[in-house]
């Protein structure tokens, strides 16, 4: 960069802060990490598509006499299963997350694999769930809301499954992770999270409010 | 004294290694991670999509200069009528207010040599080629039909292929306005030089924080209703289908939840704009800085809660007509305060009337004008009467034309010899500025009386009642077409021929003229130190605390 050529003294005072992404990313402890700011701030504004479509589910139903309509009956035991997996999976994931911090990048490895799979586990109950239900996409209202939100939902988790093997594929090149670098890690467990949080509102507004 | 470079003295030796190489002419048709060249892809495509969506606003134009739908026919002019709309809010005022000028100066005005995510900035800005070969596209499969608002039903109905295309479209180009906002936000809050305090951020920095944070919190709502759109279209399903459970209604909700937004999302950069040029052009210390600054933060926030004034005609019930009533008069206070603290600023001001400063003080009356008819709009009671008539048409080009496109040409002038490293011709710029206002006032004003009158907006064909005044506003049209050619020759032949603009030519105290007319890649060699506000103009505090005028201070690096 053409501002290392100032005295080093003045340099750190001019250049903090002012450094390209990448430069930023490799000097962690240096700099606050941009990256993870980007994230949060992205899916903030991501949450506010899920509640477009919350809000709209709610004021359908609100509307709706009988909700949901005649004849749809809504499944609780493999949700309530689904849901069991991708709520532990948040924690699983933490302990990845906990064990690069202390350098321990085969922890790292075991967690993330064992959220893949939880993860994975979860997105088949879903599509077994599409193909025994009752109704389709195009059944009623109900099911209009029913298969875009936990279609758009698995959508995410289908994400964050690609952003999880995406760190085990880097974390084969030892030294990729270490307790001093690794937002990518971090950040694939934010998204993780992110998913989690969307899933029990989506849970408690397609299933659990059905049977109020 | 304020933030002009201070030259550090000792051992800056800008080694010849490290200096990149200027960009080439073809540079600027590839991925790009530089913000400037971001910024320049993001003006140049924009203003090519002005030049279509303004050769519709001509073609429908003529065919209301009679009563009879006699020029195009009555599809094409749904088609053009919707995708001018769309066009001068998605592809014009949007990507060049935001995206152009944001990126352009955002990084120079922090001191900061690049966005905080270079490479998200470019996909940022390719996501909006697609979009509008998208949004043409769509004229081969008749183009869509249903009005920039695209209501259900009448959207889901017609053209659907074409429909279809125009969501996708939208949908891109909100995914790039997402991912724009979240650099802006980070690159404002975490890269600004440290020596800068947050109460000397230039102005134009604050309201990019507003218009970012708007973007954020309201395009996912947009981009969750044209999904529910897309499928009641494409897959069956029945949202906004009341017939089978559904609810119009709800689309209108989650479309203006963006769309009023959106509004500001095309102004609060350009009072950006303002406070920027009015400053320098006055030289005078911007009136109210904090007012200003904050007045921005305070659009940003009740500008979310007042989107039902678009909907007083769809049935709203009357405690939603008061709240949303009450909602939009109380925006219009923020907005006051930032007029009155121009005006202050221009009050007793050394003024120099040049091509950004006269499109400034432009903005500032037609402004006024469409800001009055705005309040006007925003009273339920006299909004039932004046719904979907041209009264509507007047008001938003008021402020979208007198007000947006007014602040990018003031925005182009003062900025153009930073962007380009050449001055623009200050003549031809008297002469577009007296034909575009001149057209704006035939085009707009009459449609005041038209609507008052009950003319409805939207329609190829009218009551002939109405054609005397309609001509005057074909006639008004032909001049605003006619005034974009001494501004096009004069960009064109500036940009090539031009008188070499010096690394300050305004003697302005933000960042971006520290730096050489057109910055160097990266920006700086040396990141600048600030010692005093963006504002300070005629102040005594010299750059080391020595008493001199600011204009003798900066004139030594300014060349």
């Amino acid at each position: 960069m053409q501002g290392s050529t100032v005295p080093s003294e003045t340099s750190e005072v001019l250049i903090d802060g002012a450094m390209p992404a990448e430069a930023i990313a490799h000097e962690h402890e240096a700099h606050p990490d941009l990256r993870v700011w980007g994230l949060l701030t992205f899916l903030a504004s991501e949450s506010l598509m899920f509640g477009g479509f919350f809000a709209t589910y709610l004021l359908l139903r609100g509307a709706a006499a009988q909700w949901p309509p005649e004849g749809t009956e809504v499944e609780l035991l493999l949700p309530t299963i689904n849901t069991v997996i991708l709520v532990s999976s948040s924690f699983v994931i933490h302990l990845g997350d906990t064990a690069v911090k202390k350098n321990d990048v085969k922890g790292l490895r075991l967690w993330y694999i064992v959220t893949a799979v939880m993860g994975i586990v979860f997105l088949a109950g879903q599509v077994y769930e599409y193909a025994t239900l009752g109704y389709g996409l195009k059944s009623n209202i109900f099911a209009n809301c029913f298969y875009l939100m936990t279609g758009f939902h698995g959508l995410h988790v289908f994400i964050g499954v690609c952003l999880i093997l995406g760190v085990l594929w880097r974390s084969r090149r030892s030294g990729h992770y270490s307790s001093s670098h690794h937002t990518g890690v971090e950040m694939a467990e934010i998204y993780w999270h992110f998913v989690d949080i969307i899933w029990i509102v989506l849970f408690t507004l397609l299933y659990i409010l059905t049977r109020f | 004294m304020a933030q002009a470079q201070v030259p550090v003295e000792t051992g800056v030796i800008a080694t010849p290694a490290h200096v990149h190489e200027p960009w080439k002419w073809y540079d600027y048709f590839t991925f790009n991670i530089d913000h400037k060249v971001i910024g320049i892809q993001y003006l140049v495509l924009a203003f090519v999509f002005y030049l279509i969506g303004g050769l519709m606003a001509v073609a429908m134009r003529t065919e209301l200069a009679t009563a009879d739908p006699d020029f195009i026919s009555p599809a094409l002019y749904n088609a053009f009528l919707t995708n001018h709309g769309t066009i001068m809010i998605f592809f014009w005022v949007v990507p060049a207010a935001i995206g152009g000028f944001g990126n352009f100066l955002v990084p120079l005005m922090v001191g900061a040599r690049d966005m905080a995510f270079p490479k998200l900035n470019a996909i940022a800005f390719w996501l909006n080629p697609p979009a509008g070969a998208l949004l043409l596209g769509s004229f081969f499969f008749g183009g869509a039909q249903s009005g920039w608002t695209s209501y259900p039903p009448l959207s889901a109905i017609t053209a659907n292929t074409a429909q279809s295309m125009w969501i996708l479209a939208l949908v891109l180009v909100g995914s790039s306005s997402i991912l724009g906002s979240v650099n802006f936000l980070i690159t404002i809050f975490f890269m600004k030089v440290p020596s800068m305090r947050w109460d000397q951020l230039p102005l134009y920095c604050w309201s990019m924080v507003a218009t970012s944070v708007l973007a954020l919190v309201s395009t996912p709502v947009l981009a969750a209703g044209l999904t529910l759109l897309l499928f009641d279209i494409n897959f069956g399903t029945s949202f906004f289908k009341p017939e089978e459970g559904g609810n119009v209604v709800i689309y209108q909700h989650l479309f203006w939840f963006y769309s009023h937004p959106a509004v500001y999302l095309m102004i609060l950069p350009i009072f950006g704009v303002m406070s920027e040029v009015i400053p320098v052009h006055a030289r005078k210390p911007i009136f109210g800085y904090k007012a200003i600054a904050y007045s921005s933060l305070a659009i940003c926030l009740l500008g979310l809660f007042v989107w039902v004034h678009h909907m007083f005609t769809s049935g709203t019930p009357p405690w939603m007509r008061l709240f949303f009533t009450i909602s939009t008069l109380i925006v219009a206070v923020p907005t006051g305060v930032k007029i009155f603290s121009w005006v202050a600023t221009l009050w007793g001001g050394k003024i120099r009337y040049t091509g950004a400063m006269l499109f400034a003080v432009g903005l500032l009356s037609m402004f006024v004008l469409g800001g009055l008819s705005g309040v006007t709009l925003g009273a339920a009671p006299f909004d039932v009467h004046v719904h979907d008539t041209y009264y509507v048409v007047a008001h938003f080009h008021y402020v979208l034309f007198g007000g947006s496109v007014f602040g990018l040409y003031a925005g182009i002038y003062h900025w153009f010899p930073k962007i380009t490293g050449r001055m623009m011709n200050e003549t031809w710029a008297r002469v577009h500025f007296v034909l575009t206002f001149i057209g704006t006032n035939i085009t707009f004003l009459p449609m005041h009386q038209l609507g008052m009158h009950g003319m409805p907006r939207r329609v190829a064909m009218y009551d002939p009642q109405f054609e005397a005044l309609n001509k005057l506003c074909t006639f008004g049209a032909f001049v605003l077409a006619f005034s974009i050619l001494p501004f096009l020759f004069n960009v064109i032949w500036s940009w090539s021929k031009g008188p070499k603009a010096s690394g300050n030519p305004w003697n302005a105290l933000t960042l971006e003229w520290t730096t050489d007319s057109p910055p160097i890649v990266e920006n700086w060699e040396v990141l600048p130190v600030v010692t005093h506000g963006p504002y300070d103009y005629g102040m005594n505090v010299g750059l080391n605390g020595q008493v001199e005028p600011v204009e003798e201070a900066i004139a030594p690096h300014s060349s």
